[in-house]
């Protein structure tokens, strides 16, 4: 079910008539129960497409509905009651502990007073449970660590009990271990909660991972969605992200360096070891293909070259080195 | 938690009260507390006592409240819309326009009818359409600009414009006229008589009623604002409310007693520190308990001396090193 959509959005920025526009007609939907991942490189536009679905910026035409709705006809509050947000602000309130944190997101629903009902309390602690940091409810912000405070905003949208939930770029600064545990508890709060939850990342192979669906934005051919694993399929990612440099590597979905090729070699053997033997093959700039003169078999602790024993990458690499001298001097 | 904070408000309510009897009391002439209560309940009071109390010390002690009081919910507000521990109620240009007003009054006073001069009105009249003209300005941007950071160096310039306007006039000014501002600028609560009051007490009361009246957006403004946006606030009326009811506290009670400096800056770290809280529902009543007592234990220490020290001086004196004490601790 389509709970947000845009009928020919153009994004961008306008002032003093100049308008600089950064992505037009787009036509995007967002399901209930989806964790959607939003990437695209440096300057395609993420955040002013966040920005501008969350009504912190101005659409320079088309419209954004959500459940039907158009969001510009709507007041801020209503929208507060609709989307909750997650941003790369940080957040410092002196002498804030994370109930305090996560009980903003009850804001919308008390009256002026802001007195905290039965209810609002439940959902609070709801929504502390549901990132795992109940035990530090009575801490001050400032105690946290950066892992720990993203997860204390996640909680206070969650306890905004809203349809949709936007993140903007939600693993930033965090280290790889929490930068899986966020993404991981975000695809199952979209599934468990049945919220649409649309976050922007630089994290590609994760995205690919966690994500339901993923909105792949170009700089120049507007934005592609889909399952991540059709867009593999499609090339999608070589084409966003084209380069010399590096090149996307579907059979990893990580990004690989294109490094200078000076050799080649053929490669046969143990698989685990296989695998980063191929790695510092490449970073050496050595191209494996079927039938070269030179044949590396990886065996269970070496290596085996012309039927030297061989114990380290180091080494490997050194008479490789030799090796292909050697082979290719009498054609100079 | 809410019994230690029902603990130090009600503290905080007998030492003000105390303070503001003591005050009732200290002076060239003391007056014994007994006195006091006999004067207010009109048992068989001394008539001089009850004329220096009714007149003179009562009017200065709740002029002392008062500001004190205002300038710290006006500091208070001022540090929560532009997220700086160092921003006070004057930050925005509304003192240097009351200043600037006052000058203009008295050291181009030749241009002015002598009976509007001469009168205490003048002064005031004149730093309210100081202070309101900043304000209007200010407010008049904070409409046009899309984060508070902007407003807040539109707001010093202004003040600057004014402050440099002063200058000029007091190069052009004899030195007689100077002395006069100057002394303006030390600052006095006692130039409160019961007629201003009654002009003060309520731009007070509107500014603070305001300020409660804002304290669930002051808390999501903590967040920052487009946090603030996210939790449906609507942040140009916000900020633009907001504007408004410091002004109010600030430009009025600049109007009557002088710029007082450090009240405002200081008591929102001191309320912050006592009750360990970020809400604004606690620490808007806090601000008005602390900086009450705190003028008024200013006022009690200008009267130490045989010869009366101005207010400035003092909570200067007070709030400098609360000053340098949250720098350092913030480091």
């Amino acid at each position: 079910m389509s709970i947000l959509s845009t009928q020919n959005l153009t994004i961008g920025y306008s002032k003093k008539g100049k308008t600089d526009v950064v992505q037009s007609e787009l036509n995007l939907e967002l399901r209930a129960g989806e964790l959607v991942c939003l990437i695209g490189p440096n300057g395609s536009g993420k955040s002013t497409l966040l920005r501008t679905l969350v009504g912190l910026q101005k659409s320079l035409s088309g419209k954004t509905a959500i459940d039907g709705k158009n969001i510009a006809g709507i007041s801020q509050h209503e929208k507060a009651l609709l989307i909750s947000l997650v941003l790369t602000d940080r957040v410092d309130v002196e002498n804030a502990t994370v109930k305090d944190i996560v009980s903003f997101g009850r804001h919308p629903y008390s009256n002026w007073w802001g007195n905290s009902t039965e209810e609002d309390d439940k959902y609070v602690s709801e929504a502390l449970e549901m990132v795992h940091i109940q035990k530090k409810a009575n801490h001050y912000l400032n105690e946290l660590s950066d892992g720990e405070r993203q997860r204390v905003m996640i909680a206070k949208a969650l306890a905004q009990d809203t349809p949709i939930i936007m993140l903007d770029e939600p693993t930033a600064h965090l280290d790889l271990p929490n930068r899986v545990e966020i993404m991981l508890l975000l695809h199952k709060l979209a599934h468990k909660t049945q919220k649409a939850i649309l976050l922007s990342t630089h994290e590609l192979d994760l995205a690919l991972q966690a994500a339901d669906r993923i909105w792949l934005m170009a700089t120049d051919t507007g934005v592609e969605c889909g399952v991540p694993e059709d867009m593999v399929f499609n090339g999608s990612f070589n084409r966003t992200f084209e380069s010399r440099s590096y090149f996307f590597n579907a059979d990893n979905g990580n990004f690989s360096m294109n490094y200078p090729m000076t050799g080649k070699v053929s490669v046969s053997g143990n698989k685990t070891r296989l695998y980063w033997t191929l790695r510092a093959l490449a970073r050496a700039g050595f191209e494996v293909v079927e039938n070269a003169d030179v044949r590396i078999l990886v065996t269970e602790n070496g290596w085996q070259i012309e039927n030297k024993t061989i114990s380290s990458v180091e080494d490997l690499l050194l008479e490789l080195t030799h090796l292909v001298m050697i082979y290719t001097t009498p054609d100079i | 938690m809410k019994s230690r904070h029902f603990v130090i408000f009600l503290t905080l309510s007998f030492l003000t009260l105390g303070l503001f009897l003591a005050d009732l009391a200290w002076g060239s002439i003391p007056v014994s507390i007994r006195e006091i209560f006999s004067v207010f309940f009109g048992k068989g009071a001394d008539a001089i006592n009850s004329e220096i109390l009714l007149n003179f010390r009562l009017p200065k002690a709740i002029t002392a409240i008062l500001a004190g009081a205002s300038l710290s919910v006006a500091g208070l507000m001022m540090q929560t819309l532009f997220r700086n521990p160092l921003a006070d109620p004057f930050i925005l240009g509304v003192s240097s326009g009351a200043s600037l007003g006052v000058a203009i009054v008295m050291m181009a006073a030749t241009l002015l009818p002598v009976a509007f001069i001469s009168s205490g009105w003048a002064l005031i009249v004149a730093a309210i359409i100081g202070a309101s003209i900043v304000l209007l300005l200010v407010v008049g941007v904070s409409f046009k600009v899309n984060n508070a950071i902007t407003l807040l160096i539109v707001g010093i310039m202004f003040g600057s414009i004014a402050g440099s306007l002063v200058s000029v006039l007091q190069n052009f000014s004899n030195p007689d006229a100077i002395k006069l501002f100057v002394m303006w600028t030390f600052g006095s609560l006692s130039a409160v008589t019961w007629n201003y009051m009654q002009v003060l007490l309520p731009v007070v009361l509107i500014g603070i009623g305001m300020a409660f009246f804002l304290q669930k957006r002051l808390d999501g403004l903590l967040l920052g604002e487009n946090y603030a946006r996210g939790l449906g606030i609507s942040i140009q009326q916000t900020r633009f409310l907001i504007v408004i009811a410091s002004g109010l506290l600030a430009g009025g009670i600049t109007a009557f007693t002088g710029p007082i400096a450090f009240v405002g800056v200081a008591i929102p770290h001191i309320a912050r520190g006592l009750f360990r809280t970020s809400s604004h529902k606690i620490l808007l009543p806090a601000t008005v308990l602390c900086g009450a007592s705190l003028l008024l234990i200013c006022d009690i220490i200008t009267q130490i001396p045989t010869y009366t020290l101005p207010i400035n001086t003092v909570s200067a004196l007070f709030g400098a090193p609360i000053i340098i004490w949250i720098i350092l601790k913030r480091k």
